[in-house]
């Protein structure tokens, strides 16, 4: 029967036992063997041999939940304000833990789920609880090895302070992404739409202008920011205006690539109807750039987001995602900039999670959406 | 105007030289032919021959280098922007983000006919090539067969006199081509078109027309027009017949002296 056990679950119980020789968890905590510790063990042990217990899956993988967020919850409970005083039974009962967890993402993972709202949850369980153990594992490496604040706070702290400072994040997000974000990646792929447009009808303008916008696209925002600040001030009209910098090229090329997307024999169809210019621009070469045009509105929105909170760093009024990461760093306030880092992290993947969806309801008819 | 009853298409002399890389091609030379009214005319030929860049020459979609050639008594380019005949391609080329229907009212949106004309055009041109029911389909959800016939709805769709089809069943299989065919014979006969086929399928050609022109590569020029003498009325196993297999017998012969000018 153990030969028949998943390596996990196996190796978890060697980590339990090699956690017995460690004991106590937490070294300042005086009272040798509590209660707590004999629970932890308990779970570890339960999750170790689930597999040999022969439940069905669903009850498996509930007994594997259970078992490893149970027993990781109570030590990363146990090791708080004891920084650093983790011997090895903690980092033992930790990995013991985490294989049980793996251990419960691949009996999920072979699931099949007889409902598709089932099988939704499951496509949002799995990867919740991959995150989930990123955040577990960096909180007791951290408090465990006692990691200088500094360096690295753990998620915990982070969170914290997120949750502590949730109206001057609102008020930075506001001023950096609602303000500087929205007016300049409007302005930036606007433009880029139009020149490319534009270019797309003057010969002379493609000509000319396509070496000239790639020009532009390698400017150095850390070099354009500053100018932007003395043209626009220090209020958001500058980010706006790099973040048009930036997001003007990428528009632009993917744009005048998209125009030539159509294929000949399309055109010709247009042409034996005697179709104008603008009659096939809109009945057929923008529509078959569309996935181009999706591309630089998504490619747009993760640059867009970057040079705003950049662009911050070069004069700012006493508010902004950029403005607070570097003053913060300065205060050594770390845990801040880290809250900082995941609103930006959260309203940047909004933002794209956005743009995918209206992309598959507008792009429905390409291959690489109807999948085939 | 002087409007020319008697032929829709007329060449004379017609001659194409594409300017290429590796000098220039004689893609056609000297061609001279007369296509009457209701005529069903195919191309046939090797590949290189000029038949596609012949029917492009009417479309105006390629220009001539040399000779003359009228559309319904005019240049092709007046004819294309009078809307004198549709086009049907080697592929289908529909739209993938319209519907079968939006496919068929494209050039109709285009002429800028009415929503309520359009929606009856579209209605009877699908059940014209008996596609009633695919409307709120998209081309990808149809097969080849049926993606082609769409297609040749979108060309009958604005009620041009004049249909070139350029390899329009070329890509299909023998079973669905053949049942293509007939039903092409039966719109031809019903809506009394002018018809230009290209093809490379003998018993296509023989099959479907009142004449074929029959042409070679290099330069392109037709080496024989054989008046068909079957019967209008032609049902599958014509094909049998050895009135169908002389006149294909001959086009196999203009297509035999072709080649052996070339060897």
């Amino acid at each position: 029967m153990i030969a028949r056990m998943p390596w996990q679950s196996l190796t978890a119980l060697l980590l339990a036992a090699i956690a017995l020789f460690g004991l106590p968890i937490v070294a300042s905590d005086a009272s040798a063997v509590s209660a707590t510790t004999l629970v932890i063990f308990a779970l570890v042990l339960a999750g170790a041999a689930a597999p040999a217990l022969r439940l069905s899956a669903v009850a498996e993988a509930a007994l594997l939940f259970v078992a490893a967020h149970g027993a990781a919850w109570l030590l990363l409970a146990g090791v708080a304000g004891h920084e650093g005083d983790a011997g090895f039974a903690f980092f033992a009962l930790v990995a013991a833990c985490w294989l049980i967890a793996w251990r419960l993402v691949s009996v999920l993972s072979a699931m099949t789920p007889r409902s598709r709202q089932a099988g939704a949850a499951l496509r949002l369980l799995v990867p919740a609880i991959f995150g989930a153990w990123l955040l577990i594992l960096w909180e007791a490496i951290t408090r465990g090895a006692g990691i200088p604040f500094i360096l690295l706070p753990p998620p915990s702290a982070i969170g914290l302070r997120f949750a502590n400072s949730l109206p001057i994040l609102a008020a930075d997000v506001n001023q950096t992404i609602f303000k500087s974000v929205v007016a300049g990646y409007a302005i930036g792929c606007g433009a880029g739409f139009a020149v490319a447009i534009l270019a797309d009808r003057f010969l002379f303008l493609r000509r000319g202008l396509m070496p000239i916008g790639n020009m532009v696209s390698a400017l150095p925002i850390i070099g354009v920011a500053p100018i932007m600040v003395m043209w626009f001030g220090f209020d958001w009209h500058s980010k706006a205006a790099v973040v048009a910098i930036m997001t003007f090229f990428p528009m632009l090329v993917n744009t005048v690539a998209g125009l030539s997307a159509s294929g000949a024999m399309e055109r010709d169809l247009m042409r034996t109807y005697a179709a104008g210019y603008t009659q096939t621009l809109v009945k057929l070469r923008l529509p078959a750039a569309a996935p181009f045009i999706f591309n630089a509105l998504k490619i747009n929105s993760t640059l867009a987001l970057i040079g705003a909170i950049v662009a911050e760093f070069f004069g700012t009024p006493v508010v902004g995602m950029g403005f607070r990461i570097s003053t913060e760093v300065g205060r050594m306030n770390v845990d801040m900039v880290w809250a900082e880092i995941a609103a930006a992290a959260l309203a940047g993947s909004i933002f794209y999670g956005v743009l995918a969806l209206i992309e598959r309801a507008v792009t429905f008819w390409h291959p690489s959406v109807r999948g085939g | 105007m002087t409007e020319n009853t008697a032929s829709v298409v007329s060449a004379s002399h017609l001659g194409l030289t594409f300017e290429t890389n590796d000098g220039p091609v004689n893609a056609l030379s000297d061609v001279s032919l007369d296509i009457a009214k209701g005529e069903f005319v195919s191309f046939i030929g090797p590949s290189g021959c000029g038949k596609t860049t012949f029917l492009r020459v009417i479309a105006d979609l390629e220009k001539p280098t040399s000779g003359t050639i009228t559309v319904n008594g005019m240049t092709p380019e007046q004819a294309r922007e009078k809307r004198a005949y549709g086009y049907v391609f080697q592929a289908a080329a529909l739209y993938p983000w319209r519907t079968i229907e939006r496919n068929v009212a494209l050039p109709l949106e285009i002429m800028g006919l009415p929503a309520e004309e359009r929606r009856a055009r579209v209605r009877q041109t699908l059940a014209l090539v008996n596609l009633t029911g695919f409307e709120k389909k998209f081309p990808w959800q149809l097969s080849g067969g049926m993606q082609q016939r769409a297609s040749i709805a979108r060309a009958l769709a604005f009620d041009a006199d004049l249909l070139l089809m350029d390899e329009p069943f070329g890509a299909l299989d023998e079973i669905v081509r053949d049942h293509l065919n007939e039903q092409l014979l039966e719109l031809w006969a019903r809506t009394n078109k002018t018809i230009c086929f290209v093809t490379h399928s003998i018993p296509e050609a023989v099959y479907l027309s009142t004449k074929i022109v029959v042409m070679s590569p290099r330069p392109g020029r037709v080496t024989d027009v054989i008046e068909s003498t079957l019967p209008k009325e032609r049902p599958l196993d014509i094909r049998e017949t050895p009135e169908f297999l002389a006149i294909a017998a001959r086009v196999r012969d203009g297509l035999r002296a072709g080649h052996s000018y070339e060897d």
